[in-house]
């Protein structure tokens, strides 16, 4: 699957992509595919906050539980409501399904992020293919 | 499974068994009431609205199908006292019967946690004895036998990492976690209030010690390592992380899982561990659930032992015993006024079973005995991984310690993944390896043989596992579709996370 050039992706394997100052983010094909069937998102609530690359929530699949890592600082604006009946929304359409939104404390954070070719030369590195 | 429309009565080795619901059939029944001898009472009357309108939709079945039916269900269990059971992580030993001899002798198992201290004295002796021992084997100080498991263990040894950095004016505010631990570790830091800070593992598996150096700072309440790692590799620069962690006055939590590597070898307290548990369950040989609970002791450096859970054991006469109330002196007895203590983390004074076990396995070893048991552990990993690593692939080359961590890369090349080659594993009749942790492995293949298993029984397994990966190349979908053997084959995971059913409803029959 392409990873949109227009989003910016972190080593922990979310991308965002932003619109003003709202960030919008999910979680890679790669992410989707590692895990398997995903069954539960557990996202924050509005109005919390977010700090780059510490956890601000997760996604439990069949196999594991793995934490979801904010790739920017800032506030969330939104949950996508969705995922709560539908998680496996993230399986079929990954990069179309939204898990939360947040409004950037620093917008520069988002170009410091790895663009689309540099996030397919990290995957190719990490699964040596 | 019918034959030309046949049922077949008693085909129960390969055949399903439905429902003790399903098998009911109105007016069977396994009992016989003796005729009423005192006056009849009106249920009606006395009960009221309580008293319900239709039956409880209970099965009906007579004595010998319900002895059938759980007879058959027994039989279905798969347990080390049946074959190998290399389930990595969770030290699958053999639980010695001579452990279940002495838990059964009279005066421990009808010793009762309401019994005056003086007259309970022999199983006091029993706890003080296992307290002395795991003291000795992990080089600790201190210890409390309370935890009921491994990750109680853990909240309980947190719980004494914050009250000691709380008494030190700042409880702090991170708990620094490799990304190659027990998932139990992050929960456990978080529900002692902490946040959670992953620790990336370096080319070797092992803690990236500029990282750790980059990562630890004023607000850093402890590090959360396990010892062999879960990929069975020995942290060789302990001592080197114990001091980067000491001189920001954080503290080093050792997760104990991985004990049984260390046993007689090394110790904890030596190499810089300032609070860890062990799991009973798999280093002493303990059973696993099913058979009795967990049991997980946290022993802990000097500094940290007025934090421990109340009651501790004591010995009369000498000066922790705050009270004088009546009782000989070198009496043991149970030390409640602990101002600085957590609190009860359990009930009553733990597992006391699993004390018991656990202490005849030890003494029943002997240091030697346990020196060498922690050998043939390790030894039987080796062998396994010298004997698979030409088919099945090796993530870390480092060395391995009690457990062996392949990969299914190989084999997914050609669509077969860890969980596959595991149900398969089924069919040779073993039980399967763990599949997918930790999480650092992509298709993680864990294989922890233990001590228990001769020569025999590994190369038994390793037969399966070489055929497995030929059958994977000639016939890979044999592989994918497997286990074939078992009455049921591949459940649908996702339906059951997702839609789980979790009450067994009555269907209207056609």
């Amino acid at each position: 699957m392409a990873y949109p050039t227009n989003y910016r992706y972190t080593r922990e394997h979310e991308w965002i992509v932003l619109d003003g100052k709202i960030g919008t983010i999910g979680i890679t094909d790669y992410a989707q595919n590692s895990l398997g069937d995903i069954v539960y998102v557990d996202v924050p609530k509005v109005g919390d906050t977010v700090t780059a690359n510490a956890t601000f929530g997760s996604v439990e699949s069949v196999k594991a539980v793995s934490d979801l890592y904010s790739p920017v600082s800032g506030t969330v604006t939104a949950v996508n409501e969705e995922l709560k009946n539908t998680p496996d929304k993230i399986n079929e359409a990954p990069h179309e399904t939204w898990i939360i939104k947040v409004e950037l404390a620093d917008p520069a954070q988002f170009d410091a992020l790895l663009d689309a070719a540099a996030y397919e030369a990290f995957i190719s590195e990490e699964t040596g293919s | 499974m019918a034959i030309q429309g046949i049922g077949r009565v008693r085909a129960h080795q390969t055949q399903n068994e439905g429902l003790v619901f399903e098998k009911s059939s109105p007016g069977k029944k396994a009992y016989k009431l003796p005729p009423l001898d005192v006056p009849a009472v009106n249920a009606a009357e006395l009960l009221g609205e309580a008293r319900r309108e239709t039956p409880a939709a209970l099965p009906e079945l007579s004595e010998i199908e319900i002895i059938r039916h759980f007879t058959r269900l027994s039989t279905w269990n798969y347990a080390i006292d049946l074959g190998m059971y290399p389930l990595g992580s969770c030290t699958m030993k053999y639980n010695p019967r001579v452990n279940e001899f002495v838990a059964r002798i009279d005066g421990l198992a009808d010793a009762h946690p309401y019994r005056p201290e003086s007259l309970a004295q022999g199983i006091l002796e029993v706890i003080d004895l296992l307290q002395r021992c795991l003291i000795e084997i992990t080089g600790m100080d201190a210890i409390t036998l309370q935890p009921a498991a491994g990750a109680h263990g853990e909240f309980t040894g947190i719980l004494l990492v914050r009250a000691w950095h709380e008494s030190q004016g700042n409880a702090r505010k991170k708990i620094l976690i490799p990304d190659s631990a027990h998932g139990t570790n992050p929960a456990t830091a978080a529900i002692c209030g902490y946040a959670v800070e992953n620790l990336k593992s370096n080319a070797d598996g092992g803690i990236d010690l500029e990282a750790l150096e980059r990562q630890v700072d004023e607000e850093t309440a402890a590090l959360m390592l396990t010892n062999p790692s879960t990929i069975g590799v020995f942290e060789s620069q302990i001592h080197r992380i114990a001091d980067i962690l000491h001189a920001k006055g954080a503290l080093l939590y050792m997760d104990g899982a991985n004990m049984n590597a260390l046993v007689g070898k090394a110790r904890p307290g030596d190499f810089g561990v300032d609070v860890m548990h062990l799991n009973l369950h798999k280093t002493f040989s303990t059973p696993h659930g099913g058979g009795g609970p967990g049991s997980g002791p946290v022993a802990c450096k000097a500094f940290l032992e007025p934090f421990l859970p109340t009651p501790v054991l004591v010995r009369r006469g000498t000066s922790q015993v705050s009270e004088s109330r009546p009782g000989a002196p070198g009496e043991l007895c149970w030390e409640y006024n602990r101002p600085q203590s957590v609190g009860r983390v359990r009930a009553f004074y733990g597992n006391t079973g699993m004390f018991i076990r656990a202490l005849a396995y030890i003494l029943a070893n002997g240091p030697d005995g346990l020196r060498q048991t922690t050998e043939d552990a390790v030894l039987n990993a080796n062998y396994i991984r010298k004997k698979l690593e030409d088919v099945y692939e090796l993530p870390y080359k480092t060395a391995s310690m009690h457990e062996v961590v392949f990969s299914d890369k190989r084999q997914a090349a050609k669509g077969v993944k860890t969980g596959d080659i595991a149900k398969r594993l089924i069919d040779y009749g073993f039980h399967p390896y763990t599949v997918s942790f930790p999480l650092i492995v992509p298709g993680a293949m864990m294989i922890e043989p233990t001590e228990s298993e001769s020569l025999e029984e590994l190369d038994l397994f390793i037969d399966a596992m070489r055929a497995i990966a030929r059958e994977v190349e000639e016939d890979p979908e044999l592989v994918k579709s497997a286990p074939h053997s078992t009455r049921v084959s591949r459940l649908d995971e996702v339906a059951a996370a997702r839609k789980p059913v979790l009450c067994w409803r009555a269907e209207a029959k056609a």
